[in-house]
């Protein structure tokens, strides 16, 4: 059997995955607040 | 015939491990999490102890980049350093000399964090803090790890600037600005780094020579490495008070930073008295030790002070900086 048929190589794989995974849905969250927080006072005070 | 079979194993081992791919701890160990640790520390104290109070998700968002930043500079330190590190007792069970991760994915790693992070700051914050970030990583991986590491003694006192900038860093991304007074803040930690490494180089002196890196016990000799610990400790001890004659700490961080600066020499001074045998070994380890205490508990004072209001917060300014 391959190295990378074996299942450490899959959990090793999978692992890396879902660290992907949640590093980039954090900086999703992350972008969003910071954006929230950027506009917040110029978006509530503009002028039409 | 036992060694070579059980460096054999070893090899094999390593390249089992490097066909597997790594896990996601030897990622996170390429980052140098204590290192990352003490950068985010001095950071955070230079964002606080500016005049302008920077939003908290900012402050956090900025820290965040900081410290990814710090890691990507460690990532490629090691992917440069690697062949060293496989020979030095302190470093050989690093990611890439145990064959846990590849070069080409440490270099890459390093390389996309490195672009994140700059980019992250000078999007969520300001482009001056993302500046200084990129210069610092720069100036580790370019300037400390390609070229003086391995060429000169002073490699660790010119090199030494880049783990200074985190306060300045992390007052810029609060101030959009640098003065006079975060760079008191640098030059305490530039001249706190040489006594910090030598320390440790003088009980690792045997590792640095066998990889023919020229720290400064391996080339100028224990005797003119103690003298020179001792020389850089008298300058830190007084400097390490200077914030608080330029409006940055209070009576609280007075007296802490003329304690440890004391403390300080002390150590120094028996690491540049014993110098034979055990007791040699062993002052140079304890001046190791405090000094990474006396860092953090410097920039852990100026932070509380600063936070919390603690002592009355700063003193009138001697000096406007």
């Amino acid at each position: 059997m391959d190295d990378v048929d074996s299942d450490e190589f899959k959990r090793r794989r999978r692992r890396r995955s879902v660290a992907i995974a949640w590093a980039l849905a954090a900086l999703v969250v992350l972008f969003f607040i910071v954006t929230l927080v950027r506009l917040g006072g110029n978006v509530a005070d503009r002028t039409f | 015939m036992a060694d070579i079979s059980q460096s054999q194993a070893q090899s094999y081992d390593a390249a089992l491990d490097a066909t597997l791919g790594g896990d996601v701890g030897d990622y996170l160990a390429l980052l140098k999490p204590r290192v990352m640790f003490l950068v985010v520390f001095t950071g955070l104290a230079g964002m606080v102890a500016a005049p302008e109070a920077i939003h908290p998700v900012l402050a956090i968002a900025a820290l965040l980049c900081i410290a990814v930043g710090s890691g990507a500079a460690g990532a490629l330190n090691m992917w440069y350093d690697a062949d060293i590190d496989a020979r030095m007792t302190r470093t050989a069970s690093r990611p890439i000399p145990r064959g846990r991760v590849e070069h080409s994915e440490a270099v890459a790693f390093g390389i996309v964090l490195s672009i994140g992070a700059v980019m992250c700051l000078g999007l969520m914050v300001n482009w001056l803090s993302a500046a200084l970030l990129a210069g610092t990583i720069g100036f580790y991986v370019g300037i400390y790890t390609m070229w003086l590491k391995r060429s000169t003694p002073q490699n660790i006192v010119i090199g030494g600037a880049a783990g200074a900038m985190p306060p300045v860093i992390g007052w810029a991304a609060a101030t959009d600005s640098v003065t006079l007074a975060p760079i008191v803040l640098f030059l305490i930690i530039f001249i706190w780094t040489p006594p910090h490494f030598w320390a440790l180089a003088l009980y690792r002196s045997g590792d640095y020579a066998r990889v023919g890196v020229p720290m400064m016990p391996v080339v100028a000799g224990e005797a003119a490495t103690r003298r020179q610990i001792l020389i850089y400790s008298l300058i830190l001890a007084p400097l390490g008070c200077v914030p608080a004659f330029i409006g940055l700490g209070g009576v609280f961080y007075l007296a802490a930073s003329a304690v440890l600066g004391a403390l300080f020499v002390v150590f120094a001074v028996r690491c540049w008295r014993e110098r034979e045998g055990d007791t040699s070994y062993r002052a140079s380890k304890q001046l190791f030790a405090y000094s990474v205490l006396y860092l953090f508990l410097l920039f852990a004072v100026l932070l509380v002070e600063h936070a919390f209001g603690i002592g009355g917060g700063p003193l009138p300014p001697l000096w406007t900086v």
